[in-house]
């Protein structure tokens, strides 16, 4: 649907986004993942046309953002960081406006009607923007962003500056708008792109340090199969079984829970699933097994680790 | 376009600045008619209109001082930008929507008109002779502003600039005068809006003065898409 293809921008010497390249197929939720300054916003503005690139092409659903802009401008609903609101008008004026701005062809004001019921302004329609909580004024951005019902919605960090009641329903609004649209969603918060996206693109100093789905994710980067155990035993001899264990690469003690009871973390050789065998093994030594979980990275670490980990970028960095 | 006009003209009239500038021309205007035509008796309104230069000159960094500094300083260019119009529509949009509402300043001159017909048959041709020009004056003026407007984000920038410049373009013949090297002097006396202006006050309808006008538009709404299409490249 979208297919961004070796876009670079230069501001001067600096290289605010770096030969970036993503595709988003149809129906699904990218979560564009980075820290403040990372370039995400560029990246979104040149993908909606705001900025042009210094080199790389955009294609929307075919059309190409230099030979057909208006095209593709058709095509997307766009929510800047900053709502594009003009303070002096209503709602519903705005709105007006903005559908004639988009040329939509659809029944106006039922449109507009539908557009404000979903995102739960109709009780404020007919008040002047600048009067607005931020929070209204960000869902008339995103109102605004809907109209026309175009294919491709992209929203640049939707839910800043909101408060959590507010955060969860324009979560659930996006999460039921990607059933119909495909959604690009910026964002600086890891659990939220967690909770909505399908895939992830991280995006640090204007380059692409990793695309996967949110779960391919954590595995990927968890390098090796590392699980986290308590086992009720004697702790020489649970080290010296488990060590014996096909596949098992490493055990290594964490701390005393309570008597008798260890916790440890096992290491497998990559891409090996240990647990049955280990579990099987513990049975045979009549062992207790307490706690069988993943000591996989979390989303934030993985997070922290890419975006801080020179070395990671510079190695994985054009591996997708 | 015509949404960009209906939403500028909608802006225009919930501010002050539609009403200010409107005062402002309907009472020099008034003054200027009555002291000069009810005052003197006389249904020849060429000195209103010339009078009416300077304060066109004034007015229109007023009325043209947000119409793209705001967009930029409040972001909502972005909306603009990204939706399917080009750049030069949304110029244009811009333009036109000061264009109407200098109209509207511009139609007291039909209750002139009137007023002088209770008295004497007025020079009709004469009358849209010099409501042309003094319309047309004030469409170049319109884009010359946008164009200033276009380079800041500030409206106050934007208006002060406007004043200098509409200064320069009021003193340019003394400028002129003043050149003693002669092709310059002869150059800028050319580019003078008010000799090229004041034929309209006569009620003579040159091509010349016309096109020397729409040239300005042309060329400042041509510049103001530069600019715009410039900031998306730099």
């Amino acid at each position: 649907m979208v297919e961004v293809k070796n876009i670079t921008k230069c501001y001067g010497d600096k290289k605010a986004v770096d030969n970036v390249s993503f595709t988003v197929n149809s129906g699904e939720i990218l979560g564009f993942l980075g820290p403040n300054g990372a370039g995400k916003s560029t990246t979104m503005n040149i993908i909606t046309g705001y900025l042009s690139s210094s080199s790389g092409t955009v294609t929307v659903d075919g059309c190409e953002i230099l030979d057909d802009p208006k095209g593709v401008k058709s095509k997307i609903g766009y929510l800047p960081e900053i709502p594009p609101l003009y303070m002096d008008m209503t709602v519903q004026k705005y709105l007006e406006f903005m559908y004639d701005l988009k040329k939509v062809k659809l029944d106006k004001d039922a449109h507009i009607e539908e557009v404000c019921r979903l995102v739960k302004i109709s009780s404020v329609s007919n008040r002047i923007i600048k009067n607005l909580s931020k929070g209204y004024k960000q869902r008339v951005g995103l109102a605004q962003a809907l109209l026309g019902n175009p294919p491709v919605l992209i929203l640049d960090e939707p839910t800043v500056g909101l408060d959590p009641k507010q955060i969860i329903e324009i979560r659930n609004l996006v999460k039921s708008l990607g059933k119909k649209h495909t959604v690009i969603l910026s964002s600086h918060i890891l659990s939220e792109v967690q909770a909505i996206c399908d895939r992830v693109v991280i995006i640090s100093n204007g380059k692409i340090v990793a695309d996967e789905t949110t779960e391919g994710l954590s595995k990927s980067l968890a390098k090796s199969n590392r699980l986290l155990v308590q086992i009720k035993g004697p702790k020489s001899g649970v080290i010296t079984a488990v060590s014996n264990v096909k596949n098992v690469k490493s055990i290594k003690t964490e701390r005393e829970i309570s008597e008798d009871v260890y916790e440890y973390i096992v290491e497998a050789n990559e891409d090996c699933d240990i647990r049955s065998d280990l579990f099987f093994k513990l049975a045979e030594e009549k062992w207790p097994l307490i706690l069988l979980q993943s000591a996989d990275l979390s989303l934030e670490e993985i997070f922290l680790k890419l975006t801080t980990d020179t070395e990671y970028s510079s190695n994985k960095g054009g591996k997708k | 376009m015509g949404a960009i006009i209906k939403r500028e003209l909608y802006s225009f009239f919930c501010s002050p600045v539609a009403y200010v500038v409107m005062a402002i021309f309907l009472f020099f205007s008034g003054v200027f008619f009555s002291v000069v035509c009810l005052g003197n008796d006389t249904s020849n309104l060429t000195y209103v209109f010339t009078n009416m230069f300077l304060v066109t000159v004034l007015l229109m960094p007023i009325m043209c001082m947000r119409l793209l500094s705001d967009e930029k300083r409040l972001k909502t260019d972005q909306a603009l930008l990204t939706s399917p119009v080009s750049i030069l529509g949304i110029v244009l949009g811009k333009f036109f929507s000061a264009c109407v509402l200098y109209l509207v300043c511009l139609s007291i001159y039909i209750v002139f008109g009137v007023v002088l017909s209770f008295f004497v048959t007025p020079h009709w041709t004469v009358i849209l002779c010099n409501f042309l020009g003094l319309f047309i004056l004030g469409a170049a003026l319109i884009a010359i502003n946008l164009f200033l407007s276009s380079l800041t984000e500030s409206q106050m920038i934007s208006a002060i600039s406007g004043f200098a410049v509409g200064l320069f373009i009021y003193l340019l013949d003394n400028f002129a005068a003043a050149i003693p090297v002669s092709f310059i002097s002869t150059a800028l006396t050319k580019l003078s809006f008010l000799s090229h202006y004041q034929n309209f006050t006569v009620g003579l309808l040159s091509l010349a003065d016309l096109i020397f006008f729409l040239a300005v538009i042309a060329l400042f709404v041509f510049l103001t898409v530069r600019v715009i299409e410039k900031k998306r490249w730099s």
